[in-house]
């Protein structure tokens, strides 16, 4: 044994079914003895298939699962000192409580005094006392729930494992069980491992975090590692709420998004492509001429201890949370201190910008028609006798209710400095231009606000006024939801 | 005038009046009379003293047994097998059990009949083997479709569950799938029981010709006895309350919602 500390190691852990699709893959975890891990992700994002693999249920296609330094990824489930809290509780609707409890107890020929002890013990603890003879179905949901616990506790495993178990109870005793399963943990000193979509439980309640997407694990870290310091947009649009644009670094912790230049603390080298992230209570709202950007507010909403605002600043809808409220159509300032910035270095460098669906129901960029086909982008829409848009409910499509997202390639973007040529979509002036090898990586910083990342092999010179064409077969559009 | 659910009940009301009520109280008054019409326990304590009588009826409930039996031991493999497989043409496997059924009951059973003479030469000389084979495959279908039924519906996290507390996969079946799948065993034995003690067809067409309740009851009507065969029919009535009420008692909860499609 190499580490006494580690209770469970994923080694490589991949899980392909049988239809091919991969469910999971490469996944690699240390869990210490005594540790509360949370599997944190959207559904079909592989956390239960993970779960599963842990419990037996499942078995990896490659890799192995270290218990204790011993490789178990063969081994059944009844022979794993883990124990499962089922998602629906799955309690066996033939038994009592106590027949659900001793279930295990009795498969291990524990004599029956034993037994009742560790019953009447267990039951104590999940605050379920007297309730041995009662049946599964006179409980309340939360009540079946505690019983689920006890049944796996009273096994005394190394590890519990738990499947979304409170994702079937109301709010208020989500929140009272999540208090509760921290106690628990707290005093008995198992390991946890718990798996949910709601990141709000895996914040309140976890030592160590798991973000999953698509069979892959984003990021590991505390609670505070995670929300502070997202290691890629989708960990930061999927803990949270965030503000996240794409933008540039300008200089020595400087950099360039949303329309605006920013001080920031993480230092990435000049030139950088990145993703920065701004957490809604991060910005602060000020005088127009005060902030780093401007917009007009559009909503306010309050939400109890704070207002969300939305502001549009050029092409950017910004949400804020702030303790005051601000009027609908002013415009105000906004300012981010340096340290509410966190900037990720960009995965790729499509360019993705909305457009619009105009009054005559056709797609719009810069007050250009784009000739594309809406009916083939919106699912079950058509059009009628007067050229509208209707949607599958046969309803007219309201152009400010449906948000359309462009995305093209840099190298698809063609650059020409006769800016009245009419295949010119936007016109916009380079801001920053990086050699890679075979071609210059240029920003253009269009007059919407949006920057465009371009390459071309031919160089150009800093500040010179060009005009893009954006040819409409390289282009993708998605409908946002 | 206002149509109440009262009004619509009505022709129910009517038909379970002429066709379940009245015959029952025919039967009853023919059970407990003599030829004059005159109040008598006379048939009752013939058909309890009659040697015939009650030897038709154990044979009938050793064929019924017997059937139950072997359709129970076959129908539920079969059903477990269906129900927790991932095979893509379940459906059409379950309608390949189901598809006798359409098929004309008399011609079916001659075929059977074809086979068993091949077999084993004379049919006489296994009478009960043959009809025990006849109602097997009359009634297996009856058999398999409420297990089946209540089996596919149990949650698989239960299985899972039991083997997550320790059990192997023979305890798990043992613990939780068998007893949970109860409710289907109850309704698939009382749908082949009570027919297997009365469809003497089947013994005729396989040429045994020893009685069953089926036959007894046309024999006496046969030979214009109405009473004492009124009184048999009555017993038969008898048996299949007690059991019905056995049954129920046995497994009430489950009894309920246990899925029996039939």
């Amino acid at each position: 044994m190499e580490n006494n500390q580690n209770i469970i190691e994923l080694k490589h852990i991949s899980r392909t079914f049988e239809d091919g699709f991969r469910a999971v893959s490469d996944f690699n975890l240390e869990v210490k003895r005594g540790e509360f891990v949370t599997f944190l992700g959207p559904s079909g994002c592989g956390k239960t298939t993970t779960l599963r693999m842990i419990a037996g249920f499942d078995m990896p296609t490659e890799g192995e699962i270290l218990l204790n330094g011993q490789d178990i990824s063969k081994l059944p489930p009844n022979k794993r000192p883990i124990n499962t809290v089922f998602q629906r509780y799955a309690l066996f609707p033939h038994m009592n409580i106590f027949e659900n409890i001793a279930f295990g107890l009795k498969l291990k020929k524990m004599p029956r005094e034993e037994i009742k002890k560790k019953v009447k013990k267990v039951l104590e603890l999940v605050d379920l006392e007297g309730f041995e003879k009662r049946s599964v179905s006179t409980l309340s949901g939360g009540q079946q729930q505690r019983v689920a616990i006890a049944r796996a506790l009273v096994n005394e495993p190394e590890i519990l494992l738990l499947d979304e178990p409170l994702g079937a109870l109301d709010l208020k005793m989500r929140k009272e069980m999540q208090i509760e399963l921290k106690a628990m943990h707290d005093e008995l000193g198992i390991t946890f491992i718990y798996v949910t979509h709601d990141q709000e439980e895996a914040l309140t309640m976890s030592d160590k975090i798991v973000v999953m997407s698509e069979g892959k694990i984003q990021q590991i870290g505390t609670p505070e590692d995670i929300y502070n310091e997202p290691q890629n947009a989708f960990v930061a649009d999927f803990i949270g709420e965030s503000n996240i644009f794409n933008g540039i670094m300008t200089g020595t912790m400087q950099a360039r998004f949303a329309g605006g230049h920013f001080q920031c603390v993480d230092d990435v080298p000049e030139g950088t492509q990145i993703t920065a992230v701004v957490r809604p209570e991060d910005i602060e709202l000020t005088a127009p001429e005060q902030g780093q950007i401007r917009g007009k507010v559009i909503s306010v909403i309050f939400k109890g201890i704070h207002y969300e605002i939305t502001v549009q600043s050029g092409r950017y809808e910004v949400v804020i949370q702030s303790t005051k409220s601000a009027e609908v159509g002013s415009v105000v300032g906004m300012k981010v201190e340096p340290d509410g910035i966190h900037i990720m270095i960009a995965e790729n460098n499509t360019n993705v910008f909305p457009v619009d669906m105009n009054r005559n129901h056709r797609l719009e960029f810069n007050g250009t028609e784009l000739d594309t086909s809406l009916t083939q982008l919106i699912k079950g829409s058509r059009r009628n006798e007067e050229h509208e848009l209707l949607d599958e409910n046969g309803e007219v499509i309201d152009p400010e209710k449906i948000h359309i997202i462009a995305s093209i390639e840099p190298q698809d973007i063609r650059m020409t400095d006769d800016v009245d040529d009419e295949q010119v979509l936007i016109e916009g002036t380079i801001s920053n231009l990086i050699y890679k090898g075979d071609h210059y990586s240029y920003v253009i910083n269009t007059d919407l606000g949006q920057d465009f990342i371009v390459d071309d092999e031919y160089l150009w010179n800093m500040d010179d006024r060009v005009g893009l064409i954006l040819p409409l077969d390289k282009m993708r559009f998605q409908v946002k939801k | 005038m206002r149509f109440s659910r009262k009004t619509l009940g009505i022709p129910y009301a009517v038909f379970l009046l002429l066709f379940v009520v009245a015959p029952l109280l025919v039967l009853f008054y023919y059970a407990f009379t003599n030829g004059k019409g005159e109040f008598t326990l006379q048939n009752l304590t013939d058909f309890f003293t009659d040697p015939n009588t009650l030897g038709t009826l154990a044979y009938s409930l050793a064929i019924a047994a017997v059937t139950t039996a072997v359709c129970l031991l076959i129908a539920y493999p079969v059903a477990y097998i269906l129900a927790t497989s991932k095979l893509k043409a379940k459906s059409v496997i379950i309608m390949i059990f189901v598809m006798p059924m359409w098929i004309n009951f008399s011609l079916r059973i001659t075929a059977l009949k074809e086979i068993l003479t091949l077999v084993e030469g004379n049919l006489a000389r296994y009478p009960f083997l043959n009809s025990v084979i006849g109602m097997t495959y009359d009634f297996l279908p009856f058999m398999i479709l409420p297990i089946y039924n209540t089996i596919v519906k149990l949650d698989g996290s239960l299985t899972e569950a039991a083997r997550d507390l320790g059990a192997n996969d023979r305890m798990a079946f043992l613990r939780v799938t068998l007893p949970l799948s109860l409710p289907g065993i109850i309704s698939g034995i009382s749908m082949v029981f009570l027919p297997a003690m009365t469809n003497y067809v089947v013994l005729d067409m396989l040429y045994n010709s020893t009685y069953i309740m089926g036959s007894l009851i046309s024999s006496y009507f046969a030979a214009f006895n109405w009473h004492g065969g009124s009184m048999i029919a009555l017993v038969l009535l008898g048996i299949i309350c007690l059991f019905t009420l056995l049954s129920d008692s046995g497994d009430e909860k489950t009894a309920r919602t246990g899925g029996a499609l039939l």
